[in-house]
């Protein structure tokens, strides 16, 4: 077990995967000298060299693609998207060729690709440098779609998106790069895609999150003392660990997610409503979702902070659900 | 039934590639009675009266280079082996085609001769092309990837940035421009500044030839010589194929927006009857061979509809099949 930060966890599994399969290698817009700029590739490039860290032109419908016709023939490509707005540029060859290429080939061709980007709100980086836009990659079929929340999910979620023979997307928090934790490297670190994290038991309630907002949920819940909860780190988003989620809500009977995304179409929507509809009649209050309002990421700091759900504004939200066993109005109103 | 590979063989000679041709152009004449029968659904489009392209093509390379192509790709797919029960049981949704019946016309695929499913979104096949050749780089094969595509195509940024990045990488790639006069239904005269659409591989110090798209034996020479350079580790090169399509864009596309006379003009070249001519004149070929060649093969193809109409539509399971591998 070693302390790292969560961009070294990066390029502890990056380093790790490389070693292990020669097929692996990584591609994307200046990771090999310039090490990224946030620094998630440093040094693999000159261990590795230029042919298993490759530097692109900004061109990412070019290398985006390169990377499935790549993955198709055999190979292993990572290729980091820097921020996943970028992703945008470059859709079509994720939702629309990479995951396709199995079904259209009925498994004569698979797409073992690894596509990383930066993603989140927290930074100072505006509107189009910090959405989560986990929505671009939902409702798609084809691919996975994972958020580490630490260094050791970092590691274990990003190895085995390498080994996986589909489409997988990591999105990193670039609010998280700097944290640390305790990493187990090497096969016993790595985190099986679709499995959640069980990571405090409780009794009044199950709070769902992903990403930075598992941070903001553990920091409600240890603020207060007078609910405790499940909390949930669902650490892949597609497929969700149904399983993981139905038995902690049928134990505590109420759900409560945080989410960074978007109050409309946030990925809570899914949750909640497979919940509601499985164990309705079993549930003490109506699921809550505790998300960001309907608005690009603002820059000024006071603002962003405000875009963002904070631990006292989930603990609020919280303790009003728990007393009036109704959904509280989020802080925007609640404008129908 | 015959495998693709052993098809892919057939076109070793000249004969070969006329017959191939002559099939081409008769499988895509008989889609239209399929659609008129209610065999076919959404759209087709075809490409009569360029049938040399992809001749040429798959006359030159290995079935082990590989072919990513647009979904203007029935000529492709037949030209690189796939057999007519494969190509049209596909366009008719039935378990015979070549993936199934679950990609349809556009999405045409065999693996065993290097095509890739086949793509529907303009300019998409060339990103992944450069990727093909990239893995190829790597694993330090020397297969080269070969990309097909229509001059609409040049206009879209994935072109630019394939060819940029190919250049820089110097990947074994052969982007092969079909310029077919108009992209979709738009004169390219309306859409694009210039004639001689090879000329775009200027802006990336790339190796590029114009060649006449209705002469076979033309393309052959052009695309070997792209292809060797890439084997030999030069890099791409961009060939221009100047070629005509006989029909309108899709099915519903009458064509009406074509300058009078164009077609005729062109028909005056039909890449068939260039082949046919060459190999009259050299005594391969006579009129009544030709003729009993010709039957052959529409005797061929009314074989390959009767056997795709017994075939069965795809079951149930094969909708939720492959979508990802724990799928299966």
């Amino acid at each position: 077990m070693t302390v790292m930060r969560t961009r070294q966890a990066v390029i502890a599994a990056l380093n790790d995967e490389l070693e292990s399969d020669p097929n692996v290698f990584l591609m994307g817009e200046d990771i090999g000298a310039g090490g990224g700029p946030f620094k998630a590739t440093e040094g693999l490039f000159d261990k590795f060299g230029p042919e298993r860290v490759i530097d692109t032109p900004i061109s990412e419908m070019a290398f985006l693609g390169a990377g499935v016709g790549a993955a198709a023939m055999g190979m292993r490509p990572v290729v980091e998207m820097m921020f996943v707005e970028f992703i945008g540029v470059a859709l079509d060859q994720l939702n629309t060729q990479a995951a396709f290429f199995r079904y259209l080939s009925r498994g004569s061709y698979q797409v073992p690709l690894t596509i990383r980007s930066a993603a989140g709100a927290g930074l100072g980086f505006g509107c189009q440098h910090s959405q989560i836009l986990d929505q671009w990659f939902r409702g798609n079929s084809g691919i996975s779609l994972v958020i580490p929340s630490d260094p050791q999910s970092m590691y274990g979620l990003l190895r085995s998106a390498i080994r996986s023979n589909d489409p997988v997307v990591v999105l990193e928090h670039k609010a998280l790069y700097g944290e640390r934790g305790d990493v187990i490297t090497g096969e016993a670190g790595i985190v099986p895609i679709g499995q959640a994290k069980l990571v405090t038991e409780g009794k009044d309630l199950t709070i769902v999150a992903i990403g930075s907002t598992v941070l903001t949920a553990k920091a409600a819940l240890e603020s207060q003392s007078s609910w405790s909860a499940d909390i949930i780190d669902l650490r892949t988003l597609i497929p969700w660990d149904k399983k993981m989620v139905l038995e902690s809500v049928a134990k505590t009977g109420r759900l409560v997610v945080v989410e960074e995304s978007s109050f409309s179409g946030g990925w809570g929507t899914e949750i909640t409503s497979h919940v509601v509809s499985t164990l309705w009649g079993d549930l003490k209050s109506p699921p809550h979702r505790i998300t960001a309002p309907d608005a690009p990421v603002p820059y000024a700091q006071n603002l962003e902070e405000r875009y963002l759900p904070s631990s006292s504004y989930v603990v609020a939200q919280i303790d009003e659900l728990l007393k009036t066993g109704k959904c509280p109005a989020p802080w925007w109103g609640d404008k129908k | 039934m015959i495998t693709s590979l052993a098809r892919r063989k057939e076109l070793a000679t000249s004969l070969g590639r006329l017959e191939r041709m002559l099939e081409i152009r008769a499988v895509e004449e008989s889609i239209q009675k399929l659609y008129n029968d209610g065999h076919v659904r959404g759209s087709t489009h075809l490409a009569n009266g360029q049938e040399a392209v992809s001749v040429g093509i798959a006359s030159v390379i290995r079935p082990t280079d590989v072919v990513t192509c647009t979904y203007r790709g029935h000529a492709a797919a037949l030209a690189l082996g796939v057999t007519p029960e494969g190509v049209l049981g596909e366009i008719c949704g039935r378990v015979i085609g070549c993936a199934g019946g679950i990609g349809g016309s556009m999405h045409l695929m065999d693996a065993s001769v290097g095509l890739m499913p086949t793509f529907a979104i303009i300019g998409a096949g060339l990103p992944v092309a450069a990727g093909v050749a990239l893995a190829a780089k790597l694993k330090k094969t020397d297969d080269v990837a070969v990309t097909i595509f229509g001059d609409g195509s040049t206009n879209i940024g994935a072109f630019h940035e394939t060819l940029n990045m190919a250049s820089i990488f110097k990947l074994p790639v052969v982007f092969v421009i079909e310029n077919n006069l108009y992209g979709e239904y738009t004169r390219i005269n309306l859409s694009t500044p210039i004639s001689d659409l090879a000329d775009r591989a200027d802006s990336y110090a790339m190796r590029k030839e114009i060649v006449d798209g209705q002469d076979l034996d033309a393309v052959m020479k052009s695309i070997s010589s792209a292809v060797d350079f890439a084997r030999a580790g030069n890099g791409p090169t961009l060939i221009e194929a100047k070629t005509y399509r006989y029909s309108g864009h899709s099915r519903s596309d009458p064509a009406t927006y074509r300058t009078p006379g164009e077609l005729d003009e062109w028909k005056l070249r039909d890449p068939l009857d260039i082949s046919a001519a060459r190999l009259i004149a050299s005594g391969d070929l006579n009129l009544a061979t030709l003729g009993e060649l010709k039957e052959r093969i529409a005797q061929r193809v009314e074989k390959a509809i009767s056997t795709v109409l017994a075939s069965d539509s795809p079951s149930l399971d094969a909708l939720l099949e492959h979508v990802v591998e724990s799928s299966k």
